[in-house]
């Protein structure tokens, strides 16, 4: 298994995605954390959840870049020189989940710390410091929440097997379709409290006691998910020619 | 060894290779020969695991590919010399594979010095030329030095050069005692390269013999014989048991030479009008074998057929 999982991290960081990805993504969360603490203005004052607020948009990076490592494969029929090295499908696949995924951790954690401390840097009010479990999650689970998410965007990546298609059912549910589910009469609000992205955004900023899942039963909840579509998408990988 | 038995494929309704069965001996260069569409490709993927195929099976030393370990080793393969990430350079492409089977990285440099592409190394793998990029997928394919090489169409759309280099390649693997299985629908280039062939047409076996059987079998000699006593002539010839067949005002004659004919006259006070050797091109026996299994005909008036026409692309 090392072998593979050095084979995917070289087929990984041998393209310009990943590397495009990873300065966009702490360019951005930074980068507003960073407006945020400086236009801020008004009575209450500036929270941790605050200097958070551009980790849904790294959060969308990630799995875009997440889903290209799968979907060019697709593209360029690099899948068949793979398959061809490693005629073990399940396991190769899964050490490119495990790369990706891995990839998608450390920069989640850099940028959310590099958001929080910026922030922190230019504001400084005491709302600022992290000082409970729920401050903390919030800033160190975006890691976790940008891993869970890796895994979804390799699944849905290996399933759909292109890249526009993938990305748009990646952007799309999150965006719109788990909002959307809220409005179907009488039943619409308990389907959304079982959307897998509203169940990782509970995870990260704490819980509503009106909601089903503790925090952390929210992400185990949102990690079953991507478990299970990426167990789907392995069976279809081998089952399907390349 | 590679041995293909009952090999079938199925998309949908059309039977894409058809109960194929053959085998590909250790140590030679075996042709696969067949028009386009006659399911070489197909085939190739399944050997190599992959396609799935609907029955049959495909063996390499008596295993699946999918259960070797560590295939490259084993098997090496260029099937498309496309299937390279354009912005992976030759060097890094060829890494991932070499660590994916655990070949030791020095290796990568040996087989880029190979076929020659060691200065352009880290460059883009997507602006290298057709004939570069099949030297990429032939480095690839040799990366874990294995005993069993496929190629499929290699020679397709190369320039004179690129298909010497790759023709003279595959005599030098061959002479290195390696099993070589390379597909092709020009029964010429075969000629030159092979010394089996395994023919083709409509995912069914048309024949499997050595390349030397095979074009002596299908460019047959025949002599024209042109004479104002043909009857006389024809009798004469009945009688030694050759083959005889009538083309409008002249005889053919297989299994009897010129010289032979001629005795043949003079004995019997025959006048001759002409007396010719006829030769049937290679790519003429090979559209009369597989002309009835080219998946999508031409209508061409028999004998218009020009002798090197032969459809050409995948």
């Amino acid at each position: 298994m090392t072998a593979l999982l050095a084979t995917e991290r070289i087929k990984l960081f041998t393209t310009r995605s990943p590397w495009w990805s990873m300065i966009m993504t702490l360019g951005i969360t930074v980068g507003l954390a960073g407006m945020v603490a400086l236009t801020h203005a008004g009575d209450r004052p500036l929270t941790v959840e605050h200097s958070q607020f551009g980790s849904q948009f790294g959060l969308m990076i990630i799995t875009v870049m997440a889903a290209l490592a799968v979907t060019t494969e697709y593209r360029f029929a690099t899948i068949r020189t793979t398959f061809q090295a490693v005629p073990n499908r399940t396991s190769i696949l899964l050490a490119k989940t495990a790369v990706v995924t891995g990839l998608a951790v450390v920069v989640g954690e850099i940028t959310a710390f590099g958001s929080w401390a910026v922030a922190k840097l230019i504001d400084g009010g005491p709302e600022l410091s992290i000082r409970d479990s729920g401050d903390l999650r919030m800033v160190a689970g975006v890691g976790l929440v940008y891993g869970v998410a890796a895994v979804m965007a390799v699944a849905v990546g290996i399933l759909v097997r292109q890249s526009a298609g993938a990305i748009s059912i990646l952007l799309i549910w999150p965006l719109l379709a788990e909002n959307l589910v809220g409005l179907i009469p009488r039943v619409g609000d308990d389907l959304r409290n079982w959307m897998p992205y509203v169940n990782a955004g509970r995870f990260l900023n704490g819980v509503d006691p009106e909601m089903p899942l503790s925090a952390w039963g929210a992400l185990a909840y949102f990690a079953g998910v991507a478990a299970v579509l990426l167990g789907t998408a392995l069976v279809v990988a081998n089952r399907r020619d390349a | 060894m590679i041995e293909a038995v009952g090999l079938t494929k199925r998309y949908g309704k059309t039977l894409a290779v058809d109960n194929l069965s053959f085998t590909v001996p250790t140590g030679r260069v075996t042709g696969f020969l067949g028009p386009n569409g006659a399911g070489k490709s197909t085939t190739m993927r399944m050997i190599l695991g992959l396609d799935t195929p609907s029955g049959g099976s495909a063996l390499i030393d008596g295993k699946r590919y999918r259960d070797l370990h560590q295939p490259l080793r084993t098997v090496g393969a260029l099937l498309d010399a496309k299937w390279v990430h354009p912005n992976r350079s030759a060097r890094a492409h060829l890494a991932w594979m070499a660590k994916s089977n655990r070949l030791p990285a020095k290796r990568v440099d040996e087989v880029l010095d190979i076929v020659g592409l060691s200065a352009v190394a880290g460059k883009r793998a997507g602006g290298f030329s057709l004939g570069m990029s099949q030297r990429l997928g032939i480095a690839a394919a040799l990366l874990g030095d294995p005993q069993v090489l496929l190629f499929d169409e290699p020679v397709n759309g190369l320039d004179p050069e690129g298909i010497l280099w790759i023709r003279k390649f595959m005599h030098r693997l061959a002479d290195e005692g390696r099993t070589v299985f390379v597909s092709s629908h020009l029964l010429s280039e075969m000629a030159l390269t092979a010394q089996e062939l395994v023919v083709i047409g409509r995912g069914k076996l048309i024949s499997q013999s050595s390349t030397e059987d095979f074009v002596s079998q299908a460019t047959e000699n025949t002599v024209r014989v042109r004479s104002p006593q043909l009857g006389a002539l024809r009798t004469a010839l009945g009688r030694t048991g050759v083959s005889i067949r009538d083309e409008g005002e002249s005889l053919i004659v297989s299994g009897m030479d010129c010289a032979d004919i001629g005795e043949l006259a003079a004995q019997t006070g025959t006048v001759l009008h002409e007396l010719s050797p006829q030769r049937g091109s290679l790519e003429e026996a090979f559209m009369q074998l597989t002309g009835d299994s080219v998946e999508y005909h031409t209508e061409i008036a028999e004998g218009q057929v020009p002798a090197t026409l032969v459809p050409a692309g995948k």
